[in-house]
This record gives C-alpha cells, structure tokens and sequence, in this order.
C-alpha cells in the first residue's frame, strides 16, 4: 500500500488555519474520539503505537505518559517542546505554521490522557510568525469550544497558552525548558526527580516535542495499529518528518515512513547540489555523529542509526558535498556548543570551548600532531558527566571527525589548512 | 515611593504593564512572566534593556535586579547594550555556511561599516552571526527585526540592507 502522508496533509491548505477549515478536513476527530474513552485507555493506545519522541531522545511517548501520577493533590502540565533549535531541524516550524490545530488537538488529547488542564507551548523566540499562527488558532479554538470550560461539550476544561523564549538552544532540554518556563535562566535540573512527577511549578508535568504531539492526533484517529504498521519494526514505527538541507538540489521537510535510508532521502529532494559527489552527512542535527558515503543504506530510524554510532536525533540531515571541508564544518558545530553551554557543569564549560579553541588552531593551519592527541584526549571527557546531554551532542561531530575524517585532518595539519582553495558558494559572475 | 513609581512608569509604559497584567491569570506564579515582559519592554524601549529598565522590570515583578539582569544576560535575545534601529541576525551555523553565510557576513560588514554587534554610524542597523534558526531549507537566511530573509545571495542581502530606513 502506498504510503499516505498524514502530518503535512494540511500543508498547502490555507483553510485548515482556522478551526473550520480544520474539522471541515476530518480535524479534531480524533479529538472527540480520545474523549469517549477513559484516559488510561488513551495512555494505553499511545503506548502500543510505539511512538518514540520526535525532538531528539526517542523516549517512548505513552511511557513517559504513564510516569504521571493519576491521583495527585497538584495540578498537572503539558508543555509542548517547540523550542526547535537543534540546527539543521525546522521541521516543527512547518508543522506550527501551516497547521497549528493539528498540534492544539494533540496538546488537549494528552492533557485529558494525563489529567492535565493547561498546556504551556514553550516555542523559541525566534518564530515569531509561527507564535502568532499558533495564539490565532488557540484564539479561535476557545471561540469554537475546543478550547476553555468545557471542550467539545464534555465538561472537560482544557487552556492553551503560548509562551516564547528568547534565545538559548539549551530550553530545548525539558527541565532547562522548565526553568525558562518559569521565567529564570535556562540551566537543567537535577534528575531525579523527573518532570512526570515534579516538572513545571513543582508539578507532574509531560514534555512533548511539537511533531509527537502531531502525531498523537493521528493515532487516536486511525489507532495504534495502523502507526504500528509504519516503519521497520516495533521499536521503530510511524510517519515521520525529515529535515534536509546542506548540499542537495531541493532542500526541504519530506514525510516518509521511518526508516527510509539516506539514499532514498537523497533521491526524493532531487539528488546532490549540481550532481557533485557526497563527502559526509549529518542524520540528526548537529548532536548526531556524521557518516560518510560507505554509511548511505542505514535505514535513518532509531535502533538502526544508533547501531551505526550514530542516532536519529530530530532527524535534521545535513549534506556535505566533496568540496567541503569536514574540520571547518565540525569547528562551526564545536563553537556552536560552546557558545550554547549553559556553564553549570565544568565538564561541558570548559570541554566544548577546549574543543572549539583546538579545532580553531587545527582549520586555521595552526595546528600541530599535540594539537590532534589532545582533541583526541579531550573528547571522551565532555560528556556523560554533566547533568544534561549538552556535553555527549556536542562529543558528536568531533568523534566522528577524528574516527571518519583523520587523513584530512592530518592534511589540514600538513598542509596549513584545507589543501582545496575555501570554497565560495556564490559564484562571482553570477551576480548581477 | 511615589517618585519611584512614577519614574518607573515612564520607563515601563502603562500598556507593556497592562499587557503584562492580562497574563498573570495564566502562571501561578509571577516570576513566569519576566521573559513574556522583558520582550515587551525591550521592544518598548527601542531594543535594548538599559540599567533603568531592567530595574523597572524588577520592580513591576517584584522580583531582584540582579536577577533580572541575570537573566536578560543569559538569553541571546535580550540585549543589555545598545543596538541599532533594526537588528539583523545572520545564520551562519552548518547549514547556512554550507551555501554561503560567511560570504553574506563579509557583506554586512561592507554594508554597514562596522563590525558584528556595533551600531552603523547612522544607528540604523546593528548586525550579528547567529546560531540556527530553522530555516535551513532556505539557507542561507537572515532575521530583519521580526522577518525571516531566506533564500539570500550576496546581492539580494545589499538591496535588503539599502531598503532599511
């Protein structure tokens, strides 16, 4: 059977903007269908349609749903992750902005599955179009009685609001985000406890990405079964947004089921920039390990790319031609992290600057075979002693750099930097 | 007392205030409304926070300065120094210099006459490298005040820039 795409299905469907358009296209059935069945039901069906996590952890969704207390004297939370900031992902931006309801449902569906009655969307700053798409839909949901009092009619009271941030890749952490949430600096907390249990303002709280929230929509639509039957195997199952951009000929947010492989990404977005050959790819944001051209029939799904050393992330692949330079590539992610450490733990301060600062001497041409023996030595020692996984993403690029990518680092050492003159990307001829 | 307050109000205008008030029902607690005012107050106070507004803001929320000034350090969209009239964000993280940011950074800098993060000589424009911001389909792109300018060449970023009043 064809593969049917169903979260981008409103994409190019201006009406579905507002809550009429919406429903008029099957929206918010799925909705009133969660709503007719007890909420331990709902937790049940998420949980055996084995969705796992969008944003990057790939946590089981109705797991972490179920780590919420049912009886519980506080008020209990959604907060909606779509502070998208891993770079290379803009796939929730196109979810929030061409169809902000199919996100709103997912947000009541899991509310009234947890016993929750306000969800917190926590979106980054920056989207400052996709806020204002988002607050006019939630405007028009409370018009229409999606929102508010008393949701479809059935006594269960629902809010939504928006919050946005300010700029700090590490709110895409969820108690970094909840930190912010709360209106201080966003630097992760201690686990245990876990936000299930004391999450936003000290209360059990669930923490869902933008698109695994979408995707809840769908599974109480057409059931736990039809997700389940997406994907390679059970571990791994569902549609699936795929960000991709870098050097390929139509870059873009390509639905498909998941676990397709990187060939066959490729050949959908219309092959590589000018027909040039492949040198390196990122599959899951700047965190995920680049793999190179041996590495292009690894189906990009979860258990698969963990396997190959690296993982799906927030499935944001990025494409590196022949002509790039793999070290200068790897510097802009190390300064990146760098930049975005939130200074709590020193492991990660001072590690992801070390990184960067080394790899700076290396691509400047200033680097020397010590230089390679301490980036090598100061690796390991950045992540998995932290209280986040700031410091592991930001291992990532620079493992795979030293493990894939040795005999063009030893050619920027030899050479005084990368042997090819830097490439431009505009041709100067070109402009008019 | 008084003074103080009137001072503040000149500082924190009435509808940022009243704004402000329209959301505490949302958050039960008041500390969760410092991001949602301080964007409001830096927008107010022409796009950046001064020493008085952050004070201001601390006040109004009953919360410490320090804090607040804290916190207006830490997020990369609050600004504690003075910018321009319009504030240009350039991604140049992988994607976007994959097809060509650096090249639009040496631009802007051509354009304005400055380096990254100081104000052009007629305070029209201040400008800064920043990190992702999800629209690396379109790369390279920019941020103008509110706008993503996506799709960029060397050429379009110029008439974009010249445009600005």
């Amino acid at each position: 059977m064809a593969f049917e795409k169903v979260l981008t299905r409103n994409v190019g469907h201006p009406e579905a903007l507002g809550v009429r358009g919406y429903r008029d296209r099957g929206g918010y059935d799925a909705l009133a269908r969660a709503l007719r069945m007890a909420p331990e039901e709902v937790v049940e069906e998420v949980k055996r349609s084995g969705l796992r996590g969008r944003g990057g952890a790939g946590f089981p969704c109705g797991m972490k749903w179920s780590f919420v207390p049912r009886q519980h004297p506080k008020p209990k939370y959604i907060v909606c992750n779509a502070d998208e900031s891993e770079p290379g992902t803009f796939k929730d931006r196109l979810l929030m902005e061409n169809d902000p309801h199919q996100l709103l449902e997912g947000c009541v569906i899991a509310g009234w599955a947890v016993g929750a009655n306000t969800t917190y969307i926590y979106i980054r700053g920056e989207y400052t179009k996709a806020a204002r798409i988002l607050e006019e839909a939630v405007r028009d949901a409370y018009a229409s009685g999606v929102l508010g009092e008393n949701v479809l009619g059935t006594g269960f009271r629902h809010d939504i609001h928006v919050h946005r941030g300010a700029g700090a890749y590490i709110c895409g952490e969820e108690t970094g985000l909840l930190e912010s949430l709360e209106g201080r600096l966003g630097q992760p907390r201690v686990k245990p406890p876990f936000p299930a249990v004391v999450g936003a303002f000290g209360c059990p709280t669930v923490i869902n990405n933008v698109e695994t929230l979408c995707c809840v929509t769908h599974i109480l639509q057409r059931g736990a079964d039809w997700f389940k039957g997406i994907g390679p195997d059970e571990r791994n199952t569902g549609p699936k947004l795929y960000a991709i951009s870098g050097h390929v000929e139509r870059p873009g947010t390509y639905e498909y089921p998941l676990g397709i492989t990187f060939r066959e990404l490729l050949e959908g977005c219309g092959g590589m920039y000018k027909g040039r050959g492949l040198k390196a790819y990122i599959p899951g944001g700047a965190s995920a390990p680049m793999l190179g051209v041996n590495d292009q029939e690894i189906p990009l799904a979860f258990d698969h790319l963990a396997r190959a050393g690296s993982m799906l992330g927030s499935a944001a692949v990025i494409v590196m031609d022949e002509t790039t330079c793999v070290v200068r590539a790897t510097l802009r992610l190390s300064r990146f992290f760098a930049h975005e450490s939130c200074g709590q733990c020193t492991p990660c301060r001072e590690g992801t600057n070390w990184m960067a600062k080394i790899l700076t001497r290396i691509e400047s041409g200033k680097g020397t075979e010590a230089d390679l023996d301490l980036l090598a030595s100061v690796v390991p020692n950045v992540g998995g002693i932290s209280l986040c996984a700031l410091g592991d993403a930001a291992q990532g690029p620079v493992k795979s750099l030293l493990a894939k990518f040795g005999d063009e680092i030893r050619d920027n050492l030899r050479h005084g930097r990368y042997p090819l003159p830097r490439q431009r990307f505009f041709d100067p001829g070109a402009a008019s | 007392m008084t003074n103080h307050a009137t001072a503040d109000h000149s500082i924190l205008p009435e509808s940022v205030r009243t704004e402000i008030d329209a959301l505490r029902p949302r958050y039960p607690t008041t500390e969760a409304l410092l991001l949602p005012t301080l964007h409001r107050a830096q927008r107010a106070a022409g796009g950046w926070l001064s020493p008085e507004t952050i004070v201001a803001v601390a006040d109004f929320l009953e919360l410490p300065p320090a804090k607040v000034a804290a916190v207006v350090s830490f997020y990369d969209m609050f600004h504690d120094h003075p910018v321009g009239r319009h504030r240009i964000r350039l991604c140049t993280n992988l994607s976007c210099q994959l097809r060509g940011a650096e090249e639009l950074l040496e631009v802007l800098g051509e354009e304005f006459g400055v380096g990254e993060d100081e104000v052009s000589a007629d305070g029209r424009c201040s400008y800064v490298q920043f990190e992702c911001l999800g629209s690396c389909d379109t790369a390279p792109m920019m941020m103008v005040d509110d706008e993503y300018h996506e799709n960029l060449t060397p050429e379009r970023v110029r008439q974009i820039v010249r445009a600005l009043d």
